[in-house]
């Protein structure tokens, strides 16, 4: 594992995210609370939160992270256009997407590791559309959802980090994830925080 | 490339699907055919119609439950109805229809309102099968819990049981609720407007289109829609970034119910 900014620093030099996605299951409530007020003020890229909420009910994650947050925080609606200075969340029920036109889509496909919203199909489409412009993070879970998305970003020259399996909550799905395909970077929570401004940087 | 194969040959047009879900669903039809290639399954799709009926079954997506989004049908009772209740008669358009789960939940919520007589319902998809489906009206015991549950929360005013008899595994509902509904093929990226209707329901279906093909099904809406008549759509859709925006007052927000604009 990478200690020093420096070290951090000099992995993230070719890249320059446009997007930062940040995914995460069990426990993913709780590394949102510590991780996201840690973004610096006026964060240019748009911050795209996924985490498993059941279906049946409205989740209520973009009112709760807007009360605590500097940046707007607008739950993610279809046809929605991606733009910076912005925390979204994915809305319960439906699988979220990124077009190539950078904008949201929903869809009501069937649930993918028994999830909808499904991190894969995120990950995979925003891929898509960003290629190297991608920055996304896999934070704490208990499945493997999300796995198949790292990848793929990896694959289309994204930048990939997960939370250090030793230091997340449920450690089923940062596992997965670098079993499949190995991250650029394994970060624990509070290395994860120092990452940001380095993010909107490079 | 396949997608304007199928237009070409079959005159189905997918063309103005977002791609993100279209791709998605070209890879699992891949999968499910046992195609390497995309060009191995357009030529299977091409020689072959049973293939093609296959593929267009991966294509549309017919998932969808009863009362989902239960506050719509809320906002449906406490806002629509007493409008709907000044005409003599009535016509509802349920677009992209799928497998019928929305037509009954509606057909319900109209019979409860004591409007269900005097209303004509469209059921229209692309999908024959779905239609098929849904005029069967029979769907999964095992959701019947579910459903129960939206059912409450909608607004419902009797025992859910009452509408479906149990059999097996399924749950068939009674004949009464599709006497007055019309079940047709219609696609809304190429077919044009067929009645003058006082509400048309349109939920996670534009979700799938682009903002074109989208701004063209509104526009279908509003030629269909009467004076003032309703457009309910789902819940995460809205009509903030299409053309119609200033052509419907908002009724409910967050339910996503519409009335087109005087003017």
């Amino acid at each position: 594992m990478l200690k020093t900014v420096a070290e951090i620093a000099s992995v993230l030099a070719g890249f320059r995210p446009e997007a930062l996605i940040i995914a995460g299951s069990a426990g993913g409530v709780d590394a949102l609370l510590k991780l996201l007020p840690q973004l610096p003020p006026r964060f240019s890229l748009p911050v795209i939160c996924i985490l498993h909420v059941p279906g049946d009910r409205e989740s209520r994650l973009a009112e709760l992270f807007d009360a605590r947050l500097i940046a707007p925080v607008k739950e993610a609606h279809d046809k929605l256009p991606v733009a910076g200075y912005t925390v979204y969340f994915a809305p319960a029920g439906y699988h979220l997407s990124i077009e190539r036109d950078r904008a949201f889509s929903l869809s009501c496909e069937a649930p993918v590791h028994f999830a909808r919203p499904a991190i894969d199909v995120l990950l995979e489409s925003a891929a898509d559309a960003y290629g190297p412009g991608l920055a996304a993070i896999l934070l704490t879970g208990a499945n493997a959802d999300g796995a198949a998305g790292m990848a793929r970003v990896h694959q289309r020259g994204g930048l990939t980090v997960v939370q250090d399996p030793a230091d997340a909550q449920a450690s089923t799905m940062p596992e997965s994830a670098i079993k499949r395909c190995p991250p650029a970077l394994v970060l624990s929570l509070a290395q994860i925080g120092a990452l940001f401004p380095l993010l909107e940087k490079s | 490339m396949l997608i304007e194969a199928v237009y070409l040959k079959y005159n189905y047009d997918f063309r103005d699907y977002t791609g993100a879900s279209q791709k998605r669903r070209v890879l699992h039809a891949l999968a499910e055919m046992k195609c390497a290639t995309v060009s191995e399954l357009q030529s299977r799709v091409m020689h072959e119609p049973t293939a093609f009926a296959q593929l267009l079954q991966y294509l549309t997506i017919p998932v969808t439950e009863m009362f989902r989004d239960p506050e719509y049908f809320a906002a449906l009772r406490t806002q629509v109805v007493p409008l709907l209740e000044t005409y003599p008669s009535l016509k509802v358009w349920v677009a992209g229809c799928s497998t019928g789960e929305e037509v009954y939940s509606m057909a319900i919520m109209l019979h409860e309102e004591g409007l269900l007589e005097r209303t004509l319902i469209y059921a229209t998809d692309i999908n024959q099968a779905s239609l098929d489906a849904a005029r069967r009206g029979v769907f999964n015991l095992d959701k019947m819990r579910l459903y129960t549950e939206n059912y409450q929360k909608a607004g419902g005013k009797r025992a859910f049981s009452d509408y479906y008899t149990a059999a097996y595994d399924g749950a068939l509902f009674d004949r009464f609720l599709t006497e007055n509904v019309t079940f047709a093929d219609h696609s809304l990226s190429t077919d044009s407007v067929f009645a003058e209707t006082h509400l048309v329901s349109c939920r996670n279906v534009m979700i799938y289109f682009n903002k074109r093909l989208q701004d063209r099904v509104l526009g279908l809406f509003h030629d269909s829609l009467c004076h003032r008549g309703f457009l309910g759509l789902g819940t995460k859709e809205s009509l903030e970034f299409s053309s119609y925006a200033s052509r419907f007052d908002v009724v409910a927000r967050r339910e996503r119910v519409y009335r087109k604009s005087a003017q």
